[in-house]
């Protein structure tokens, strides 16, 4: 996957994760990879802190989640932004384009919102052909601009979550 | 029986420190402790950013895998952030070391109570979690193992260490995070660590 490659050219080395479906096939090419350390989060603030924490030891890293872990991360932006430190944060959108759950509306609508308003800067990827490039430009303003940017991945192009589909079957 | 002092136990674990010790500390009485201790350029200490102390230090300890990185905070930040425990414990950093200072107070918000006051066991967590190694300090003459615990490079090592409430006049680090970022990151990776990328 074109993503890895770019992490991988781009020296990244500490790869923070909850996981999300959409990021699935990238957090095992990551695992897979002896150049990087994958660094599962019991919330993804924790992947804020790490990632500050890697930067001061001279590391690169990439937190990966899902819009609704954006929330948990509020306050601890705090902590780049303060000290204008780099990261690359890849967001797969629940809440989004075709969403099923009510209950992924309220974060996954206001996703961009939050992190514009405490200053992160937010691009957007709605098909999946925008993707690598999408990551290249965020990952050069982090990395050489000194500041916190996300990668919003859209449920447009990476499709909804079908429960229908899921469930088909359970009542047999 | 006589409760630790803080300042005295940061300055023991700190006093003669090489360039091998990095140090972050939590958000309030931890940072002024390390300060009172002697501003270094080789300590983090945190403005905010409450319940991720530790995991910066792991980070860091990832980064650098043959330096010690020794994350000094408070119960108070530690429960926030006690998730970040599990992830530690399954990372297995050998040099990471956090150390809490348990004064069952969120100090700085008028020494109101915390949940190690009421029977929860920080060290007992720790264990549970998976970290190779955890201590429970009261008295002066445990500081010194603990000392040598924190050099040891047998970690994941958690120590939790019971000190007085005691309000202390506050002694303030440097505040402008890119000022502590850029003088760290220079005293570790040496003048380009501000010229790359």
């Amino acid at each position: 996957m074109r993503v890895h490659a770019l992490l991988k050219d781009a020296r990244i080395r500490q790869v923070a994760v909850v996981p999300d479906a959409g990021h699935a096939q990238l957090i095992r090419l990551c695992e897979r990879d002896r150049a990087m350390r994958v660094a599962r989060l019991t919330s993804e603030e924790e992947g804020i802190a790490l990632l500050a924490g890697a930067w001061l030891g001279g590391d690169k890293g990439v937190l990966l989640m899902q819009s609704s872990g954006v929330g948990n991360c509020v306050n601890m932006l705090s902590l780049p932004l303060s000290c204008q430190l780099p990261l690359l944060m890849l967001v797969t959108m629940r809440g989004d384009h075709g969403e099923f759950n009510p209950s992924q509306i309220p974060m996954g609508d206001a996703t961009q919102r939050v992190l514009e308003a405490i200053g992160v800067i937010v691009k957007r990827a709605d098909a999946l052909q925008e993707i690598p490039e999408m990551v290249s430009g965020a990952m050069r303003i982090a990395f050489n601009t000194y500041r916190p940017v996300a990668v919003l991945f859209g449920q447009k192009g990476l499709g909804a979550k079908d429960f229908r589909k899921l469930t088909a079957g359970a009542a047999e | 029986m006589r409760r630790l002092h803080r300042r005295a136990v940061v300055r023991e674990l700190l006093a003669g420190r090489g360039e091998d010790l990095l140090v972050v500390a939590g958000l309030g009485a931890p940072a002024w402790d390390i300060t009172a201790a002697g501003d270094h350029a080789l300590n983090f200490p945190m403005w905010g950013a409450m319940g991720g102390a530790a995991m910066i230090g792991l980070g860091l300890a990832l980064a650098q895998p043959k330096k010690k990185v020794l994350v000094v905070t408070g119960d108070g930040e530690m429960l926030m952030g006690i998730g970040s425990l599990a992830t530690i414990a399954v990372m297995k950093p050998r040099n990471l070391a956090v150390v809490v200072l348990d004064n069952e107070r969120y100090g700085e918000t008028g020494m109101q109570e915390t949940h190690t006051g009421h029977g929860v066991d920080l060290a007992g967590m720790a264990k549970a979690a998976g970290f190779a190694a955890t201590m429970k300090v009261a008295a002066a003459a445990q500081v010194g193992r603990l000392r040598r615990a924190i050099h040891a490079g047998k970690g994941p090592l958690f120590a939790q260490v019971k000190v007085d409430p005691e309000k202390l006049p506050l002694v303030l680090p440097p505040r402008e995070g890119s000022y502590l970022k850029n003088r760290f990151r220079i005293a570790l990776l040496g003048p380009d660590a501000v010229h790359d990328e």
